[in-house]
């Protein structure tokens, strides 16, 4: 790794950790409803809403009856996403008359949209209106990474509460975070994205003539419409030229704000944050990488604050920064190493791996964006995940295995590390031949239980997933790549789903029924699958008394507790997945040395 | 909301930073055009489809590294490369014979670029320290001294050696 990578890495670690200091204060605030400036200034909105919905917002839920809001919330949302596709060619603000989605596909991102997946089996220049991309997908953007954040402060209220029947009230939480803090971020990021050369429009496409004719061969159609194929099955193709380049315009600034904020990751465009009109500069590459981390590492703070120890948070920020570092040296090493197959031919590989990278952010910034947005459970990419080296993609799919609770995605990411964390004092717990306990809480079998659900179901959906799509034609069809690398793309596929990071190696096509199918249900039980016994642990927590710690009890914020944090985490990623990662990345690496 | 605040304030980014030349648009500073022709500089390979640089089709190749399509597209660029400027010895820079992630990147590293001089040059009869000097000026360091790479915009690179007088 070169200087410059290091200066980089660690002037991101200062800003983020100077950043999410203030930020989780405030959103502390604003969950506890304290009074402060921005309660004063939008209680108005806030009141009306409640007034429109029925909402009283004194009325406290059980923990039952807060995952039963969550679930209609998400439904409704994921239905709204899908009748959107559906409708979208009678429906205005679409200039280039794109036809509805097909049904599979609209599922696919309706419940995509829905559990802050944004996985995408589509492109979306030449497939979404202006009005499904805003109302649909912005909309859902924010809806579903306000649900992460409100289930995390429900769970923190399990730990803080004492003998208490409730978790707080989900429609006033989902208001609150939305009003307070997603938007009013996203309304100035998305000024700033704009002024750096990110487009905000409702024009219809451009056509631009460019300087030279542009000489291509286009593929020759059947009267069907297929392409045709000759004796050898490849396509036949005639000598086209053009004159002209069509620009694909829309309000792209509006959506990437929110897209990186909550790690929601779905691009406009089919390139991502790679395509210029989203990610513009090296700048905004930054705040982009900046944004994804800042809300799952303020919650760690908001959750020392909630709990009446802000040591408690730090130790959790420290163990997921130390895990970060480590995956960001070791993606950016390799891609830098440059391929060695390309370096016999006589080119230059000092610059590093350039396929699939972008020249305005070269490697360092690349692979430190990859490592992030797979760690955060965002999936946004800036650079194409499948041309990354053997074990530069490894990181990316590693990261999404640790089950995306380093840093993770909003809300997700704290309560899925704090579901470790329970795990950690449990093991630690039996070491020692203790009762368990964490933040004065007794940790008992109904919570392990919980537990143990929680960090179970996405393994399971994701090996399940990707042993049916390799026994299934259907499946073998999708590969682009041949060898090792098409199991990875497979299952970089389901871990991403069932994680909901939402990035692929996206060589593999998707946009199939079988797989638009499979990976809905990874997606949504991925999603839910985690959540609500999540929200369960809230609720048994709530009810126990906080005892006062002894002399006997484990601190939970000194090193020895960060290290046993970070060894619980990597142990159980590795038991799940080494064998599937051995086929994949680890078999292309070990092919790829004798070239050296 | 978002849009009508953008609007106002920056207006020509919101807009998708066109370029206009006697009165019609020829192109976005943010968007790369393809180039093969040997009097201008080219760019990244695009694997848009089905012509390169479409820009209603963004996307990368998604070749995996030891896939032997991506080996035989190299060799293939290598090659004309070597076709269009048989006596250039300079390394060749991977940029330049490696895909783009959005297929319409609009950089090149001034690697790529200075590797291309001698046949611009040639092409259009100007010496090659005027072309070498474009090259200058069009670069862009790391923003802040920081982010990114340095790069150099083809397009407007490209505009630049259209309105140099000695053809």
């Amino acid at each position: 790794m070169t200087n410059h990578a290091w200066l980089l890495l660690g002037l991101y670690l200062v800003i983020l950790l100077l950043a999410a200091k203030p930020l989780g204060g405030y959103i502390a605030d604003v969950m506890e409803g304290r009074a402060t400036l921005a309660l004063r200034l939008g209680g108005g909105i806030e009141s009306v809403l409640y007034r429109l919905c029925g909402t009283r917002r004194e009325e406290e839920m059980g923990w039952l009856q807060y995952a039963l809001a969550i679930l209609l919330f998400n439904v409704l949302g994921a239905l709204a996403v899908y009748a959107l596709q559906r409708l979208q060619l009678w429906l205005p603000l679409n200039p280039q008359n794109f036809a509805n989605v097909s049904p599979d596909s609209s599922f696919n991102t309706g419940i995509s949209f829905a559990t802050n997946t944004n996985w995408q089996g589509y492109s979306g220049e030449s497939t979404m209106s202006y009005l499904t991309q805003m109302l649909g997908l912005t909309v859902q953007n924010f809806f579903s990474a306000a649900t992460g954040i409100v289930v995390v402060i429900a769970l923190i209220r399990g730990f803080a509460r004492h003998t208490a029947k409730t978790v707080g009230n989900a429609w006033v939480d989902l208001t609150r975070i939305t009003l307070y803090v997603l938007l009013p971020i996203s309304l100035i990021y998305a000024v700033f994205l704009v002024s750096q050369g990110a487009i905000q429009n409702f024009d219809a496409y451009k056509d631009v003539t460019t300087l030279e004719v542009t000489k291509y061969d286009n593929p020759k159609l059947d009267a069907a419409g297929q392409p045709l194929k000759d004796e050898k099955g490849n396509p036949v193709t005639e000598p086209a030229t053009t004159p002209t380049q069509t620009l694909a315009m829309g309000p792209v600034a509006s959506q990437e704000a929110i897209k990186m904020l909550g790690t929601n990751g779905g691009g406009f465009f089919n390139a991502n944050s790679a395509h210029p009109y989203e990610n513009p500069t090296p700048l905004t590459n930054f705040i982009q990488m900046l944004s994804i981390f800042l809300i799952p590492a303020a919650l760690c703070l908001t959750f020392g604050r909630m709990v009446g120890d802000s040591r408690q948070g730090w130790a959790v920020l420290i163990a997921m920064t130390l895990m970060f570092v480590v995956m960001a040296f070791v993606a950016m090493h390799y891609e830098s190493q440059g391929n060695p197959l390309l370096g016999k031919l006589g080119v230059d590989m000092s610059g590093g791996n350039m396929e699939g990278k972008e020249a305005r952010f070269g490697i360092d910034d690349s692979g430190l964006f990859a490592t992030i947005t797979t760690l955060a459970s965002c999936g946004a990419v800036n650079a194409m995940h499948d041309s990354f080296m053997p074990m530069g993609g490894f990181v990316p799919l590693w990261n999404m295995m640790l089950g995306e609770v380093v840093f993770g995605g909003v809300g997700s990411g704290l309560y899925g590390m704090l579901v470790f964390a329970v795990m950690a004092v449990f093991i630690a717990g039996l070491m020692i031949g203790r009762t368990p306990e964490y933040l004065g809480k007794k940790i008992e079998a109904f919570e392990i239980k919980m537990v143990s659900i929680a960090i179970l179901v996405t393994p399971l959906l994701v090996l399940a997933g990707t042993a049916i799509a390799v026994m299934a034609a259907d499946g073998i069809a999708g590969i682009a790549n041949p060898g090792a690398h098409g199991f990875s793309e497979i299952l970089y596929a389901f871990t991403s789903a069932a994680n909901n990071n939402g990035s692929a190696f996206a060589g593999l096509s998707v946009n199939t029924p079988f797989y638009n199918g499979l990976l809905a249900v990874a997606m949504w039980f991925g999603r839910f699958g985690v959540i609500v016994p999540v929200l369960a642990l809230a609720g048994g927590l709530a009810a126990k008394k906080r005892i006062t710690p002894s002399a006997g009890t484990m601190p939970t914020h000194g090193p020895l507790f960060v290290v046993l944090l970070i060894g619980t985490v990597v142990l159980v990623g590795a038991l799940n997945y080494v064998p599937a990662l051995a086929l994949g990345p680890v078999v292309e690496h070990l092919m790829l040395s004798p070239a050296n | 909301m978002v849009t009508g605040i953008a609007q106002a304030v920056f207006p020509a980014a919101a807009a998708g930073s066109l370029i206009t030349k006697d009165g019609k648009s020829v192109g976005s500073t943010l968007i790369g055009q393809n180039f093969a022709d040997p009097k201008y500089f080219w760019g990244r390979p695009s694997a848009t489809s089905p012509q390169p640089y479409s820009g209603t089709a963004s996307g990368g190749s998604n070749q995996g590294p030891l896939n032997p399509a991506l080996v035989d597209a190299v060799k293939g660029r290598i090659d004309v490369l070597k076709a269009a400027d048989p006596d250039n010895q300079l390394p060749i820079p991977a940029d330049l014979v490696m895909a783009s992630g959005s297929g319409l990147d609009p950089h090149i590293s001034p690697a790529a670029a200075t590797y291309q001089v001698a046949r611009v040059a040639n092409a259009r009869k100007l010496p090659s320290e005027r072309v070498a000097a474009l090259i200058n000026a069009h670069t862009q360091e790391r923003q802040w001294g920081m982010f990114g790479e340095a790069r150099v915009n083809v397009l407007l690179l490209n505009l630049a050696l259209d309105d140099t007088p000695g053809k």
